[in-house]
């Protein structure tokens, strides 16, 4: 591989490893704070990549806005709304409920509600790729070597900066907030943070919300760079952050974002070399080797604590 | 006086284990009230109850004369009612300073900077600790950090379960000794579970002595040190 097609693909696999990253933080978030996998997220995303669609469509055609930038914008904001709702009645009807019973229950309502909305979406919008007009094509060129153009394209810039200013007004939020000092309040004890009056029920029915609406930029995301999105396109995607959120340490959320660009980075880099068919095959044998050699992941933390 | 905190024939469970049997218990406005017991008599579990957690299976319980035996956990502790509960559960992954911030909470943080400045000058050990995890420090200095965070939340009832466990008696005196100027200074109210018993009486106005779930002895906390049997049951060579 010359310089020229690593570069290329370093681009390529941060973007998508910003994709990943921003999905794996409502995976490692929720387990942060209930120790449950979610497994229904990867389809909030893909639910949140058919609200996009839609909207975009109204909002170009219908509604005649003649901006492509402004009408994904407001589809990305109308997709958050509607999936943090999502997110929000799911963990009260499918989640709540479950909590105390035995653990594996709330998962194994995760995958029916996984099922359910793959399903629905397919019946409401059809089993076939659904995509959307081309738009932002423009490039940016930055070096040409043994003929081949090295390019940012717009989208790529524009998934990375929404990604990196996301995540760091998210940074914000857990860190210097009173809702993120709930939030990990809870995760680190729940009886405790009842005790200093923390509405523990609402604070894990936000963390649902804030890790559905992060969903939601992705995608939206998704659609921009990929143009196209299926029903199915919850599943593939879902699992890989799942590994994202795994291989940076499941519950950390710097782990989720690096993990989605490490993800991201291999796919990429794997693509360049060997048959592209191959992809998800070395994503998964990650998520294998991870949870078979270092199950806390790289920025994971050892379950024992000093007491 | 009126009881400011009120407990009557509450029997509480853990699944088919019955750990409170019908207890009567009252903290009146301005008192310091203890509750001895030996380990597993109950005690923790009723300051737990209080706070409904695990809730009360029959009698009620009343905070400045409302009924909060139903009312959710987050509820009752915004009442101000803090708590430095068995076992300290200091959030560990969180600084020394957001622990005290996350205690400040029922207070809404209105006197944040200046109720910190007053429990790092009673506890000069949490100032070094500022920036630190709680889950790395001793568990003396978690101890602290326990009752000062209680303290934040600027409580009309403070409870406070075992605060001399673990620590260097040099340290425990001095712990006692903020509770007793707290109360004789600001009128604080303190309902205090110890099983240094002698220490607990000596500071409290008011004891109950609890055994197996049920209160078996009330008193002034002069009374209960000179009576013979919780003479012979808690303070045998323990006043030291």
């Amino acid at each position: 591989m010359g310089i020229e097609v690593f570069v290329q693909q370093l681009i390529n696999g941060l973007t998508l490893g910003s994709i990943y990253g921003l999905i794996a933080i409502g995976y490692t978030m929720v387990f942060g704070i209930i120790g449950m996998v979610n497994f229904a997220h990867g389809d909030v995303f893909m639910l949140s990549a058919f609200i996009a669609l839609i909207g975009f469509l109204v909002l170009t055609t219908i509604l005649g806005i003649g901006s492509v930038a402004l009408a994904l914008f407001i589809a990305m904001l109308v997709g958050m709304v509607l999936t943090s709702l999502w997110g929000w009645s799911l963990e009260r009807l499918a989640y709540r409920p479950l909590r105390g019973s035995f653990r594996l229950a709330p998962l194994i309502s995760a995958i029916g509600v996984s099922i359910f909305l793959s399903n629905f979406v397919q019946l409401a919008q059809g089993a076939r790729n659904k995509p959307t007009p081309p738009m932002m094509q423009e490039v940016i060129p930055l070096f040409e070597r043994n003929g081949y153009l090295v390019a940012l394209s717009y989208k790529q810039l524009i998934i990375m900066l929404v990604t990196a200013t996301l995540l760091t007004g998210f940074w914000y939020v857990v860190k210097k907030t009173s809702l993120g000092r709930a939030q990990r309040a809870c995760e680190q004890d729940r009886k405790m943070a009842a005790l200093v009056g923390i509405d523990v029920d609402r604070t894990i029915a936000l963390t649902f919300v804030l890790g559905a609406a992060l969903a939601a930029v992705a995608g939206t995301m998704y659609l921009l760079y990929y143009g196209v999105v299926n029903f199915a396109d919850g599943f593939i995607p879902g699992v890989k952050a799942f590994t994202a959120a795994v291989l940076g340490g499941i519950g950390s959320l710097p782990g989720a974002v690096l993990g989605g660009l490490i993800i991201g980075l291999v796919e990429t880099m794997w693509s360049a070399v060997f048959p592209i068919e191959y992809k998800d095959v070395a994503s998964f044998c990650i998520l294998a080797i991870v949870l078979t050699f270092m199950p806390s992941g790289i920025l994971g933390r050892p379950e024992v604590e000093k007491v | 006086m009126t009881a400011l905190l009120s407990i009557r024939g509450v029997e509480a469970a853990y699944g088919a284990i019955v750990a409170l049997k019908g207890v009567d218990l009252e903290v009146n406005q301005g008192e310091i009230v203890t509750l001895i017991g030996s380990n597993g008599a109950g005690k923790s579990t009723l300051m737990m109850t209080i706070f409904g957690n695990p809730r009360a299976r029959r009698g009620s319980i009343a905070f400045d004369g409302r009924d909060i035996t139903a009312l959710p956990t987050h509820e009752i502790a915004r009442l101000r009612i803090a708590q430095s509960p068995e076992g300290r559960r200091i959030f560990p992954r969180m600084t020394v300073y957001e622990n005290l911030q996350m205690g400040a909470e029922l207070d809404g943080a209105a006197h944040f900077r200046e109720d910190l400045e007053r429990m790092l000058a009673i506890f000069p050990r949490l100032k070094e600790r500022l920036h630190q995890r709680g889950g790395t420090m001793s568990g003396g200095e978690q101890q602290m950090l326990a009752i000062a965070r209680a303290l934040m939340a600027r409580p009309r009832l403070l409870l406070l379960d075992e605060p001399s466990l673990g620590l260097a008696p040099l340290i425990a005196k001095q712990i006692f000794a903020v509770v007793a100027d707290l109360n004789r200074r600001e009128g604080m109210t303190v309902f205090l579970v110890e099983q240094n018993a002698y220490h607990a009486l000596k500071l409290a106005h008011r004891g109950y002595v609890m055994v197996t779930g049920q209160i078996t002895m009330s008193g002034t906390g002069a009374e209960l040190l000179a009576n013979p049997d919780v003479k012979a049951a808690y303070l045998e060579g323990g006043a030291h």
